[in-house]
């Protein structure tokens, strides 16, 4: 009797563990040594980082001095979000697999440990798949933890002057490009969290894009964190030099853990003169399960400078993931008739935290700036946009665009706006709209009748409430997000 | 042979208030039947109580499709079974083009049939035609589902999504409302169109204009949530001259 119940609820259990996992595909964790720096931080750990990767003693003390800043601030604390406060100390700041110290010279070289995590997250590291596979080539760089795997088509982009390494790699082969421009956008003490990762940042990518050229393909990192109670601190800095143009996409994804994960990561652009970046985004950290348990607090500051006139940068995200949400990409205008725009799909379920949106500085002449924020809150989550347009003395002529739209799925959601508008030219023009919906019942209803089952109606629905920031999005992840979009939302309704 | 749909004593609350009363209603493959019936008697919510809408609690009585009871189906089920409602307000979804609805629709049907989902290149060669039957624009197409439609637009529109679909049961609430002459012939000629020896069609309507060009076999009339009332076309002209009057004494207390 009792083990005929126990095996029922076993087979209970196995099942419910079976559909969480489908709804959060990427949850698998991979099996393999890694070399752990001891838990905790202080100066000794900043050291033990600098030494593994072998850098020049000017980082080293640029990484010493942002600790000490670190150590005198404090954790922000004004977003819309909650967590339990985080001990800094019970982290482990450095983790690589250990088959990596041998430096791999080629994909041949590294654990097919590594490889297969990489196939079943669908990403290509293989050349040639690549080719074979789509009709338009992406050149990827996959960082694991606190490590970059392999970067792809290096030798095709070195032919066109591109350059498109992990960061490491940068600070050996080109230290001039990294000295002149780290730091330049975001200061080390811009804040905690930026401040946290100067002093311990493993890994990310480098892209510096030569004067007057098109990047011959779309450049791409993936983040995987996979070992547990481990940060992961990357930074990316990207450099488009005069009149150049770079399409850019980061994906992320992590293993299903029960404790949360912090993720702080620092990304910089600059663009130079004539110069356009693209930066899309595609976050899918592990958000935790139906009850709020684990997921990855994604604590980033991104930020782009219009360093020259008539420069472009353009940030195109699609937030899926993270239980925590703390994100503002934001563009500096500050070269002349520069351009900036944020397209952003933000969307919560379950327990979900999101505060996140964009800044707008215009420091420069005829700058202008777009900002079209869809937020999508269902089950117990809340989301809030918070976005800051400001239009500095000097900057006649400016323009913003803002369009914020929430859109509610249930009614134990919440959903909020947070603009900041301030200017300092009577010449500015600003525009504001804001709109809140519902999914109604009817529309449910409607769909349903036409043979959509809840899920894929309401799948429809945000996705068609998204339309106008997927249309950002590369050709190449355009399906991707709005599969993902739906994906997300599953058991949101009925 | 047993009947395509079959309404035995349906008996419908919204909340706590009765609404149909006790409602028979029989329709065989090939037949068009006519509702017609007083503002508030209970027409669109029938019409609602066959798709499946939450809220239309069924306390007695039954539905059956094809001899299958539908009282239990989810809404997009009894889709699948073939059943279909052209709104009487149809629903606008932002940012989802007309023609991505339809695919959409059209794939999750035929999903759920256990069919292939069609090609891009054949359906939209297929809704074209059936567009251009109806006198759509093919802009009409690439349009927001219903946004900004005018309101003959709309309806028309659903019975784009009817002829799309070939449902083998559809329903159509006061299709002919709201539309000028023109899109009337239009829209009777796309409903005749679908007349089929496998289809049966339900259409509620206040007038006898629609039923000049469609023709049903069998009108009735639905008073105070009973049919108080069934025969030929007569009927209908009769109700033009008389109204309803005779009629909504007959409803039993
Ligand atoms: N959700 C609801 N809650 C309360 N009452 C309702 C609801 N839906 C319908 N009713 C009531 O049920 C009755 C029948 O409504 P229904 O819409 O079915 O009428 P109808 O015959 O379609 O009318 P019309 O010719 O005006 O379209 C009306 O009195 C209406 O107010
Ligand atoms: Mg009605």
């Amino acid at each position: 009797m009792s083990q005929a119940k126990e095996t029922i609820e076993k087979e209970t259990v196995d099942k419910v563990q079976s559909l969480a996992g489908e709804k959060y595909k990427y949850g698998f964790s991979t099996d393999i040594d890694s070399e752990k720096a001891p838990k905790g931080l202080n100066e000794d750990i900043i050291r033990f980082i600098s030494a593994k990767k072998e850098e020049p003693e000017w980082l080293l003390e640029w990484r010493l001095d942002a600790f000490e800043r670190w150590l005198t601030m404090s954790e922000p604390d004004w977003a819309m979000v909650n967590y339990p406060q985080i001990d800094y100390q019970d982290l482990y700041y450095y983790s690589a697999p250990k088959s990596m110290d041998d430096r791999p010279e080629s994909l041949d070289e590294v654990d097919p440990e590594l490889l297969r995590t990489y196939e079943k997250l669908g990403i290509p590291l293989f050349e040639q798949e690549v080719l074979a596979g789509v009709k338009n080539r992406v050149a990827v760089d996959a960082v694991f933890d606190s490590v970059s795997v392999a970067t792809t088509f290096k030798e095709e982009l070195a032919a066109a002057g591109v350059i498109f390494c992990s960061f490491s790699e940068a600070v050996k082969d080109h230290p001039d490009l990294v000295k002149k421009y780290l730091g330049t956008v975001v200061p080390k003490s811009d804040n905690y969290f930026t401040a946290l990762n100067s002093a311990v940042f493993s890994d990310g990518s480098f892209v510096y894009i030569p004067p007057n050229t098109r990047c011959p393909m779309e450049l791409s990192t993936y983040f995987r964190i996979n070992e547990p109670n481990t940060g992961q601190f990357e930074r990316t800095l990207l450099i488009a030099d005069k009149g150049s143009y770079v399409s850019y996409l980061e994906g992320c994804t992590a293993p299903m853990r029960d404790e949360n994960q912090l993720h702080a990561a620092v990304v910089e652009l600059v663009a130079l003169e004539d110069a356009e970046i693209k930066y899309s985004t595609v976050q899918n950290w592990y958000p935790g399960d139906e009850e709020g348990r684990g997921g990855i607090y994604n604590f980033v500051t991104k930020r782009g400078d219009c360093r020259e006139n008539n420069a472009k940068i353009s940030w195109t995200q699609v937030e899926t993931g993270s239980a925590v949400t703390w994100k503002y990409p934001s563009c500096i205008l500050r070269g002349d008739n520069t351009v900036g725009e944020f397209y952003s799909i933000a969307i919560g379920n379950n327990h979900q935290q999101i505060d996140s949106g964009t800044k707008m500085i215009h420091l420069g002449k005829n700058t202008s700036s777009r900002i079209i924020s869809k937020g999508i809150s269902a089950g117990k989550s809340s989301n809030a946009y918070r976005g800051q347009v400001s239009v500095h003395r000097k900057a006649d002529k400016a323009r913003n665009f803002t369009q914020c739209d929430s859109l509610l799925i249930g009614d134990t959601c919440s959903a909020h706006t947070v603009p900041y508008i301030e200017t300092k030219n009577p010449s500015a023009i600003l525009e504001h709209e804001a709109t809140t919906s519902k999914i109604s019942d009817d529309q449910l209803f409607y769909c349903q009748q036409r043979g959509l089952d809840a899920e894929e109606a309401v799948s429809l629905i945000v996705n068609g409430f998204c339309k106008d920031v997927l249309q950002h999005l590369p050709m190449e992840f355009a399906v991707e997000a709005q599969k993902l979009v739906g994906i997300s939302l599953e058991g949101s309704v009925g | 042979m047993s009947a395509l749909l079959e309404i035995k004593n349906l008996h419908v609350s919204v909340g706590e208030t009765e609404i149909l009363k006790g409602l028979n209603l029989s329709i065989s493959a090939g037949e068009v039947h006519a509702i017609m019936g007083p503002n508030g008697s209970g027409k669109s919510t029938l019409s609602y109580v066959l798709a499946g809408r939450d809220g239309y609690e069924i306390t007695q009585g039954d539905i059956l499709l094809n001899g299958v009871s539908l009282a239990e189906m989810n809404p997009e089920d009894r889709a699948i079974a073939g059943l279909f409602l052209a709104f009487q307000y149809p629903l606008e979804i932002p940012g989802v083009t007309n023609m991505t609805f339809l695919k959409t629709s059209v794939n999750a049907v035929r999903r759920g049939r256990g069919e292939d989902e069609m090609d891009a290149a054949s359906f939209l060669r297929f809704v074209r035609d059936k567009a251009k039957a109806l006198r759509l624009d093919d802009d009409m197409l690439k349009r927001p589902l219903n946004v900004g439609f005018s309101g003959g637009e709309k309806k028309r529109n659903e019975i784009l999504q009817m002829s799309v679909l070939e449902p083998t049961m559809a329903i159509l609430d006061e299709t002919d409302s709201g539309l000028d002459i023109d899109a009337l012939k239009t829209v009777a000629e796309g409903v005749s169109a679908m007349r089929d020896a496998q289809r049966g069609m339900l259409v509620i309507t206040h007038y006898q204009r629609l039923l000049d060009y469609i023709k049903p076999d069998i009108v009735h009339i639905l008073a105070g949530g009973q049919i108080v009332k069934t025969g030929s076309p007569e009927l209908a002209l009769e109700l033009e001259k008389s109204g309803y009057a005779d009629y909504i004494g007959e409803v039993v207390a």
